[in-house]
């Protein structure tokens, strides 16, 4: 379902389309917009949110600080419960230990529940090669899978679809996969959420197995949590006799009262609602209710290396609320698939290339996907510092070789600043020479596709100085 | 109370009309400015596009050039919260490689002395009417980093308000940044310019002649747009305004 994203274009080609597809931009628009100022509005309610923003970026750090301890009391605990950890250093791990969990149960369908570990690992195609058919039941995933599209965001991965397109894709594409929707269908969205509820039932009802992710895991006592808006959730989740959990491992907390603070964050920063409609809690296993065998494959991926980055692990945090998303003026022109990555957005441009590495041209791209403008700082229910993390992920980009026509052009401005006479000589040089300088000059395209530059002034400030003030 | 004017490159070079302002407004408010020949750059464009290595020399530099002034005030929010904001992290990251607390000293002098010009004007020399006569419409852009990084907050529109035949126009979605973003402006040109032309829009609704900024980089990449698409407003550093007066208008 998720598709890889293997050449994909650098961010900069990538966006461009996105820029031009008034149609999507539209939809981008509206949506983050409307999300925007109800979030606000949330937040605004709440007169200890800087506190809890606080709270929940020290109860983060600690438990990033210490993480192999949280880990192994997690382990002990989800085991003394019943269940069953697995520990998976990459994504093709994950994608066998899941794969061969789903085999021996002998089924050749799963029911998940939106799950971006799983889409970062890419499961569905790898279950997919196994001959294992896996069924998204959350609505807006269920919308991607039918459309064979990628998500454009994390909360609501269809937020680039419009309704109209929506009702065509459910049209043509759900008897495909299930039961059909209705031909008279609407784009009204009570009967579009009807047409989905009556195609998932049946799938519900029907399977054995079921893989979900997880908000946060609690060490002490081994529980998972899942928030979520439709239910559909809960339904894989207590339905079936097998549940696999696919959790990346920063995704541990210490203990049941730390969730006090998300329970408040989260839903306010996501949805903007004070509670999200369902929260759901699963420990181990028990007789008589829920699945008869739980399965957690705890995901590395990635994670240890951006722990070892001691600027960069503030973006483990992350509690996938996709606040800044929301309010990216990139994202909103640029969409979510510009990025490459099941990660879009600000957390996106910083998460992606730490899990991956640099060395793509996407991964590289990234930390400049940005203006630096800080709104997704301020927004950040962890407080994660977006800005900082991206300037030092371009530092890394620039120490890599690639821009080396740029390494030396900044250090010859570095050089040139660092010796005044030799830069006021520059910009009299400029001024002097003004009435040559074309209006679009060779090789400033970029800027002047869509911008003048300014006119050069006759004198330089420091000029004006020297003759009327001493 | 020696009050150093920092021009920034951009106002040095670019508009020097933004600097000569800024004399002027805080020469008739009583300030004896100096302007200590020796700078050059805040480091911000080497800082922002991944070269932290080559801006730590202007730190150096601009903690050696405004030694010995009381205040530095400078026409331009992101070098000043470059200066506050960004250079104790610079300072942090070389200790931390093991350099030494020298950039750290560096900081720590020049934070408390740095100042963006309405935050001066405002919180230092406590004036919010400076005698402007300006008979124009005029809408405000923040400014991210004067926005988000000094917390500018309502200082610009007061000194804006108290200008005499000024008519102040609410921006819609003020906040929102326009797509400069230093280097972003180059590298990523197609979401740069859409950002600018979508604050160009908003900005033209109020039906204001001017759009006012506190830093000229935010207005060179405004004004660009609106100067290509021919349109009757244009862009205009808040010191250009505050200066101008019912003797002396601005041209
Ligand atoms: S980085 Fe912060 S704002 Fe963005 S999704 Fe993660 S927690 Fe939410």
């Amino acid at each position: 379902m998720s598709g890889t994203f293997i050449g994909m274009p650098a961010f900069p080609r990538a966006a461009r389309a996105a820029v031009h597809d008034a149609t999507l931009r539209g939809n981008l628009r509206h949506a983050t917009h409307t999300i925007r100022g109800k979030r606000a509005q949330a937040v605004a309610e709440l007169a200890d949110w800087q506190q809890l923003r606080d709270a929940g970026k020290q109860i983060k750090d600690h438990t990033l600080r210490h993480l192999d301890r949280y880990l192994e009391q997690l382990e002990r605990s989800v085991t003394a419960a019943g269940g069953t950890v697995h520990w998976a250093a990459d994504a093709e791990e994950a994608n066998r230990i899941v794969a061969g969990l789903v085999k021996a149960t002998g089924e050749s369908e799963v029911v998940k529940v939106k799950s971006m570990a799983t889409q970062e690992t890419g499961l569905n195609e790898a279950l997919a090669a196994e001959g294992i058919h896996a069924y998204e039941t959350d609505l807006a995933e269920l919308i991607v899978q039918l459309g064979d599209d990628r998500p454009s965001h994390i909360l609501v991965p269809a937020i680039h679809r419009n309704r109209a397109e929506i009702r065509d894709i459910f049209r043509e594409r759900m008897g495909r996969w299930g039961r059909a929707a209705p031909q008279d269908l609407t784009d009204e969205p009570a009967d579009l959420a009807e047409a989905a509820r009556l195609h998932l039932r049946e799938k519900f009802l029907r399977a054995k197995v079921g893989i979900s992710g997880a908000n946060f895991m609690v060490a002490e006592t081994g529980t998972l949590v899942v928030f979520e808006s439709e239910g559909n959730g809960r339904m894989c989740l207590t339905l079936p006799e097998t549940l696999i959990s696919v959790v990346g491992i920063e995704k541990t907390i210490p203990t049941w009262r730390d969730l006090e603070v998300f329970l408040q964050t989260l839903p306010r920063s996501s949805t903007a609602e004070r509670m999200n409609p369902y929260t759901s809690t699963w420990t181990g296993t028990t007789d008589g209710d829920g699945p008869r065998s739980f399965h957690l494959v705890l995901l590395d991926n990635g994670r240890t290396d951006a722990l070892a980055d001691d600027v960069g692990r503030q973006a483990l945090r992350c509690i996938r609320c996709s606040a800044c998303l929301n309010v990216c003026p990139v994202y909103e022109r640029a969409g979510g698939h510009a990025y490459g990555s099941v990660y879009p957005g600000p957390i996106g441009a910083i998460l992606t290339p730490q899990l991956r590495g640099t060395t793509s041209e996407i991964d590289a791209s990234l930390p400049y996907a940005s203006s630096l403008c800080g709104a997704c700082y301020e927004v950040c229910p962890v407080a994660i510092d977006i800005p900082e993390v991206l300037v030092h992920l371009r530092e890394k980009v620039a120490s890599q070789g690639g821009h080396l026509w740029e390494k030396a052009a900044m250090k010859a401005a570095a050089l040139a600043m660092d010796h005044p006479a030799a830069m006021a000589a520059g910009e009299r040089i400029a001024s002097r020479t003004r009435a040559l300088h074309p209006k679009r000059p060779p090789g400033a395209g970029a800027w002047t596709d869509s911008r003048d530059l300014p006119d050069l002034p006759a004198e330089p400030f420091r000029d004006w100085w020297k003759k009327n003030r001493t | 109370m020696r009050v150093a004017l920092f021009v920034t490159c951009v106002n040095d070079a670019v508009y020097p009309a933004t600097g000569i302002a800024t004399v002027k407004l805080l020469e008739r408010l009583g300030v004896d400015v100096a302007f200590p020949a020796g700078q050059t750059c805040c480091g911000q464009p080497q800082y922002n596009t991944g070269y932290r290595r080559e801006s730590e020399p202007l730190v150096r530099r601009m903690a050696r050039v405004f030694a010995g002034y009381d205040h530095i005030v400078t026409p331009s929010g992101s070098c000043a919260a470059m200066i506050r904001d960004t250079y104790p992290r610079i300072a942090r990251r070389a200790a931390a490689e093991g350099r030494g607390t020298e950039l750290t000293e560096a900081a720590e002098t020049l934070v408390p002395r740095v100042y963006e010009l309405t935050e001066f004007l405002v919180d230092v020399l406590g004036v919010s009417d400076v005698g402007a006569y300006f008979p124009h419409t005029v809408t405000y852009h923040p400014s991210c980093h004067g926005l988000r990084l000094l917390g500018l907050g309502d200082r610009p529109r007061r000194l804006l308000a108290a200008v005499k035949g000024l008519d102040l126009r609410e921006l819609p979605r003020a906040e929102e940044c326009c797509g400069f973003g230093g280097t972003f402006a180059l590298k990523n040109p197609d979401v740069s310019a859409a950002m600018g032309a979508d604050k160009v829009r908003d900005a033209t609704s109020t039906g204001a002649d001017v759009l006012c900024g506190a830093d000229n980089s935010c207005l060179m990449h405004i004004g660009g747009i609106l100067h290509r698409q021919d349109a009757p407003m244009r862009a205009l550093h808040i010191a250009e305004i505050l200066l101008s007066t019912e003797a002396e208008p601005h041209p």
